[in-house]
């Protein structure tokens, strides 16, 4: 017996290291995938040993790099900075109009008792290594429970969703990314508002899953989170359709390109907080445009009390006249929209010879709708003041088009 | 202090000091996991974890050697993804004896064995791979012979430069 074990004592150690690896596979696939914490502390090793030399070469690489960005790829500024500028005005614009949608998808929302999730609080990380591996698909960025990280926190960049935090240690996090197969996201298609399930594949790809074959998806198509998964928020960009073919299973196969480019991930934001709000249904009936264009007037100086005695109101409001109800939700679309919205909506009535908001009567809503050429899609309305009902009717009206008679 | 694993007779036998035994598998898991941040097709197609485990096992010659430098580099992978620790390992214990195997009975100085050798374990350590991962794990792993072939030439040619700048820190026992 002891001939033969030292016979074939090399082959008898690679079946003993072999069966320890195979049943060590076993113990951990019993417990399951999301019980890893067995196999924590040995990660946290390998982690700990790799990490500092990943920050410290992404450190060197930002230096250089800021170096070369600050000081010598200056050329094509000054031009870059008219067309930013010009950028901005047509988005100001298009605020405008998207304020006004806001606002009404909050008094709906509001009418309905909606909850909604909003992104409270973020931390911005950086990207400083991978798995090395074409079958576990996901990142470490350089923020851990010490920055207030914890698992399932959902990881997003500017341009679209990124993924979620798998594991959390204390300066390091690992990230799965939406392209690995073990992870799912909820996700919803933008026109055809048809749900499902966004998979990564084996070969890297991501895949709309659960959507029925005699749906109608077209490609170009842009797909967003639909908030089901209780990770990411509602209304993030997720990507595009690429392409939609037959599926298995009464299912489409539908392809998506991610809106955030995962092969090159620099810095993303941890979504460390969220907050859920159930927006007011009655906040935007109190805005009137008199408020609005008082901003924009000149005002009248106030005169002394006993000069002032006898003598009417101003016709026109005070410049420095607030809105009222400015901290509802329903308004925030108004109140939080930067002065310059507000400012963008009344350029179009600014210069009107007729403005007579003081003339219509007291407790009626005036909507302020913006100017034809401002709306970026085209649609030539004229800036106009309609009259809606009194403050205290729940009913919402959508704004008419303007017509000629529409005041300007 | 050098470790020195002797096993052959008639071939050359080398030994690593502990910094190159230590440090040069770290620096190829470490570049393994940085370099796909940069150029995402390098985690497809090149597996340096793998190219250091043939080449430490073919220079020692001594199969106990090699199985433990591939189980040891093929764990230290594993930690760094999320699939159950073990997969790699499992594959580069195999790929580790077997080339410290074949280092015992065969000339592989030579950029042409090299190559050879390293296409094919490559090939060996994607099919035990595929197989630990779908079979044991559960893992979907998708075999495809072509993409293989390509990866397995890719590393094949860079496990050459590769070996040719690691001969330099061998140590004659």
């Amino acid at each position: 017996m002891e001939s033969v074990l030292g016979r074939y004592r090399n082959l008898v150690i690679l079946m003993g290291v072999l069966f320890l690896q195979v049943l060590g596979l076993a113990m951990q696939v019993k417990r399951g995938a999301n019980e890893a914490s067995d196999t924590r502390l040995i990660r946290i090793w390998a982690v700990g040993l790799l990490s500092p030399f990943e920050r410290g070469l992404v450190w060197v690489e930002d230096s250089t790099g800021n170096i070369w960005h600050n000081y010598f790829y200056l050329r094509g500024v000054r031009a870059e900075n008219r067309e930013l500028k010009a950028q901005i005005e047509q988005m100001r614009l298009e605020q405008v109009r998207l304020t006004e949608d806001a606002a009404q998808a909050h008094r709906l929302q509001g009418l309905l008792a909606f909850k909604e999730q909003y992104v409270a609080k973020t931390v911005a990380a950086q990207v400083i290594g991978s798995s090395g591996s074409d079958s576990s698909r996901l990142v470490y960025i350089d923020k851990g429970s010490n920055s207030g990280l914890q698992r399932d926190m959902a990881v997003i960049t500017a341009d679209g969703i990124v993924g979620k935090v798998l594991m959390v240690y204390p300066s390091v996090s690992q990230v799965l990314l939406i392209s690995d197969q073990s992870s799912g996201v909820g996700a919803i298609l933008e026109k055809s508002r048809l749900q499902g399930v966004l998979r990564g594949t084996a070969n890297g790809e991501i895949v709309l899953e659960r959507v029925m074959s005699d749906e109608q998806v077209a490609p170009g198509e842009t797909l967003r989170t639909s908030g089901g998964d209780q990770i990411f928020p509602k209304g993030l960009p997720v990507g595009t359709v690429t392409r939609v073919g037959a599926g298995k299973d009464l299912f489409l196969n539908i392809k998506i390109k991610p809106a955030a480019n995962l092969s090159k991930l620099e810095e993303v934001l941890v979504l460390v907080e969220k907050q859920e709000k159930e927006p007011a249904a009655e906040a935007a009936v109190r805005v009137r445009a008199a408020d609005i264009l008082a901003q924009r007037l000149p005002s009248v100086p106030e005169k002394p009390a006993d000069a002032a005695a006898g003598t009417t109101k101003a016709a026109v409001p005070s410049a420095t006249a607030k809105p009222k109800a400015a901290g509802t939700p329903a308004v925030q679309g108004l109140k939080g929209a930067p002065t310059n919205a507000l400012q963008s909506a009344t350029t179009g009535l600014q210069g009107s010879k007729v403005v007579k908001p003081v003339s219509s009567p007291p407790k009626q809503k005036v909507s302020v709708a913006p100017s034809g050429e401002s709306n970026p899609e085209g649609s030539q309305t004229a800036p106009s003041i309609t009259e809606q009902k009194p403050a205290n009717s729940p009913s919402i009206q959508p704004v008419p088009p303007a017509d000629d008679s529409s005041p300007h | 202090m050098p470790i020195t694993y002797t096993s052959g007779e008639q071939v050359e036998v080398y030994r690593f000091s502990i910094p190159v035994t230590i440090g040069v598998p770290l620096l190829a898991l470490f570049v393994q996991a940085f370099v796909p941040l940069r150029f995402p097709r390098f985690a497809v197609y090149v597996d340096l974890p793998l190219l250091v485990t043939i080449f430490f096992a073919m220079a020692r010659r001594s199969p106990i050697a090699g199985l433990f430098t591939g189980a040891v580099i093929g764990l230290a992978q594993d930690m760094l993804g999320h699939n159950p620790i073990g997969v790699y390992g499992i594959a580069k214990t195999i790929v580790g004896y077997g080339a410290s195997s074949l280092g015992v009975r065969l000339d592989v100085e030579n950029a042409g064995a090299r190559f050879l050798v390293t296409l094919g374990f490559y090939l060996v350590h994607s099919a035990v791979y595929f197989t630990v991962a779908n079979v044991l794990v559960n893992m979907t792993q998708h075999w495809s012979f072509w993409h293989g072939l390509l990866a397995g030439l890719v590393n094949a040619f860079l496990g050459v430069l590769l070996y040719f700048f690691l001969d330099k820190f061998k140590q004659r026992t």
